[in-house]
């Protein structure tokens, strides 16, 4: 934002200097300049913008006109769906999916996000000290990462499987019943968000290492010399400084966490009994998981989805605007 | 961004961008195979078949005697629906389509497919509970290149161990007896898929029909009957929990380890059970008073997507001719291990491999998802049907609160 305002009045003296001088020679050879270069901007631009419209504008266009139209197999083939207004969004709404799908959506994301960030902000402070071979074991954990969701979801479905998983094994070994972690609709929604918090750690350590990174050492040294202890340097110094990073990977963590459909739809499929059915695993399963298709609903869900992440943009953008008045 | 590049070249080298991004679009709307007697297409969902198998010459064969070139692609099943959809939406739809049986309903239902009466395909020979998936308001869409359907395969060494002679087998109390000495010999019982998927419902489909039940009344008494079974056999521990999570592939892992004395499982596995360190048998599922239950029939339907060009049918209907006719039908299923549509063919495979006698029986016992008129009703009675399964197995509900819930969800859903 501060950007745009101190770009867009030096813009605007461009122009007026281009207008009025447009008489004198010397300005005249100086106007054919900016608006040659500007043609080969617009022709470096198209590639960019034609890609962003194919890829990102007609698709968000189609999936909302999907949303607003009732489609059959038949008509999605043949054409011709009636507009249906807002229909397809009561139908959702009213649905009784609806609620616990919201609901699974919102803890889903909030365990997931507020776990993965305090044991990534803890991982990345222990990180930052550099001790020997911390190097490799930071590497070490960005191995959830990296590694392909079909595999990690697959090995955390064996790991909590209910009958062979190693984790009821550990569990036999300390005298603790079996518990159902996939197949139960009180235990299903809890696995995926542990798969889940697993996955994002390496993403939390990363971005909150390099952020501790960029804090200036002189500081901690003058707290230290003013006799700050470790926990008054991590609140009056790490903490304040960290902001503005800590903001935008818990935006980044947000967006992905609400899009998560892969890793339950491998685990659980949402289920048993939609007990782990989350916002996208449902749009999913009403425009795919069925032999019978509906896009309609589909779409709308995917939509409601879509205003979930952009309301959760406006937040960050109002969090970041008060930080740069204040 | 400071050093300035010569302007013709910044340019040149933009277009040259457009230009490859104008080539790409191009080339992406073209479309396969609009030349006359040059090329025809097909799409199969079995893309483990790779261009040196017997079934891609096969494929390829039938080409060559139609006088045509064969363009041959081999897609996930689950993925085939969606693009078969999405390539009529577009209308560049394949030649020849060959695609698992429930999901024709729903694409006759979307009018991407012809009638075999439109195209002269000839289907007398089919067997009619085989074709029935293929049929809808009295016309049919296709025809079946081979059926596959469910039966309980066991662990010969485990029930001679605990000492369960299975001719004893025949209905659902000697059954549920059996799995009791089983588990008193300290090994587990069955298992099975009970996934929130249309997996689950066609596994669950044998118990359901077997028991007398009707899709069109989920929460009838003989519907409850079966879902207790499952859930009463999950409750004694007979099952093991993670059949709710269960593919039939992972169900088929567990009976390979050798613990489980039964698994319900497919004629697709009969190269896996080969392979099994154990001795295995299989018999029929048992409906619940005795007697082979009617297991719904699995496979796919060779169909020909409408075309704008309706030219081409009379090629396309001379491949899948080829494809479903005689000594080629034999050489289809034996590749895909599917029993063949008609009788004089399963014939031939029970007198080649006299183990398929169990599958051919289950095959004539079998009948199709969508049939009884209900086409594309079946798969809105599908998912609540699951649902049920799945809420009664996890505990969440008994199975009449499941299967009630169930029944109010497929009324609203196909009225």
């Amino acid at each position: 934002m501060g950007i745009d305002v101190t770009r867009t009045p030096r813009a605007a003296t461009v122009g007026e200097t281009g207008g009025a001088a447009s008489t004198a020679p010397p300005a005249h050879r100086r106007r054919r300049h900016p608006s040659g270069s500007r043609w080969a901007a617009w022709a470096f631009l198209a590639p960019v913008a034609g890609y962003l419209v194919a890829f990102y504008a007609y698709p968000l266009y189609r999936n909302v006109e999907l949303s607003l139209r009732e489609y059959t197999v038949r008509s999605f083939v043949q054409g011709g769906a009636p507009f249906a207004g807002l229909d397809n969004y009561r139908a959702v709404l009213s649905a009784p999916t609806f609620p616990s799908a919201l609901l699974n959506t919102l803890v889903f994301t909030a365990a997931s996000l507020v776990f993965q960030f305090a044991i990534g902000l803890l991982l990345a402070l222990f990180f930052h000290r550099h001790f020997p071979l911390s190097r490799t074991l930071r590497a070490l954990f960005l191995v959830p990462w990296l590694l392909p969701l079909i595999v990690s979801a697959s090995t955390w479905s064996w790991l909590l499987n209910s009958e062979a998983g190693v984790v009821n094994a550990a569990l036999a070994l300390v005298g603790v019943e079996p518990v159902n972690w996939l197949t139960s609709p009180r235990w299903s929604l809890v696995s995926v968000i542990i798969a889940n918090i697993w996955i994002g750690i390496p993403f939390n350590l990363v971005v909150l290492y390099s952020g501790l990174q960029a804090i200036p050492r002189p500081l901690y040294e003058a707290a230290e010399l003013d006799g700050a202890g470790g926990w008054q340097r991590f609140r009056w110094i790490t903490w304040p400084l960290l902001r503005p990073v800590s903001a935008i990977t818990l935006l980044l963590g947000l967006v992905y966490t609400l899009k998560v459909f892969d890793l339950i739809w491998i685990m659980t499929r949402g289920g048993p009994t939609d007990s782990s059915t989350t916002l996208a695993t449902w749009s999913y399963r009403l425009g795919f998981g069925n032999l019978l298709p509906e896009f309609g609903s589909g779409a709308a869900v995917g939509n409601l989805l879509i205003l979930l992440a952009v309301a959760a943009g406006g937040l960050y953008l109002g969090f970041e605007r008060r930080q740069r008045l204040s | 961004m400071t050093r300035s590049i010569p302007r013709g070249r910044a340019i040149g080298a933009a277009l040259a961008a457009v230009a490859v991004a104008a080539t790409a679009v191009a080339c992406s709307t073209e479309s396969p195979s609009t030349e006359a007697g040059g090329t025809y297409s097909i799409w199969d969902p079995y893309p483990q078949f790779t261009d040196d198998s017997d079934w891609v010459r096969l494929l390829k064969g039938c080409g060559t005697s139609a006088g045509v070139t064969v363009d041959r692609t081999g897609y996930d099943t689950t993925d085939l629906t969606n693009k078969a959809l999405l390539a009529a939406q577009q209308g560049n739809s394949p030649d020849v389509l060959i695609i698992d049986n429930p999901v024709i309903s729903t694409l006759a239902e979307a009018g991407t497919l012809t009638t075999t009466d439109e195209t002269n395909l000839d289907v007398s020979a089919m067997e009619p509970n085989l074709l029935g998936a293929g049929q809808s308001g009295g016309k049919t869409y296709g025809v079946p290149i081979g059926a596959n359907t469910l039966a309980l395969y066991y662990n010969k060494d485990l029930l001679t161990e605990a000492g369960v002679d299975i001719t004893t087998v025949t209905d659902w109390p000697s059954l549920t007896a059996a799995l009791v000495k089983v588990k008193a010999a300290g090994k587990k019982g069955i298992t099975f898929s009970a996934i929130g998927t249309e997996e689950g419902s066609f596994q669950f489909l044998p118990w359901f029909w077997g028991a007398g039940a009707q899709l069109t009344a989920l929460d009838a008494p003989p519907a409850v009957a079966a879902l207790t079974l499952w859930s009463d056999w999950l409750a004694a521990g007979h099952a093991p929990n993670s059949v709710i999570n269960n593919t039939q592939t992972t169900s088929w892992q567990e009976f390979a380890s050798g613990d489980y004395a039964f698994s319900e499982n497919g004629t697709w596995q009969l190269a896996n059970a080969a392979k099994l360190d154990f001795e295995y048998g299989i018999i029929p599922v048992p409906a619940r008073t005795g007697g082979t239950a009617p297991a719904p029939t699995g496979g796919e339907f060779i169909s020909i997507p409408v075309q704008r060009d309706t030219g081409r049918y009379a090629t396309s209907q001379q491949l899948v001719t080829c494809l479903t006719s005689g000594d080629n039908l034999l050489t289809t299923d034996t590749t895909l291990s599917y029993i063949a549509p008609v009788a004089a063919v399963q014939e031939q495979q029970v007198a080649a491999n006299a183990e398929l006698k169990v599958w051919v029986d289950a095959v004539k016992a079998a009948k199709g998802r969508t049939g009884d008129d209900l086409g594309t009703r079946y798969p809105r009675i599908s998912e609540p049907l699951w649902t049920a399964v799945q809420s009664a197995l996890s505990g969440a509900q008994t199975p009449q609160e499941a299967l009630s819930a169930a029944q109010q969800a497929a009324v609203s859903a196909t009225s």
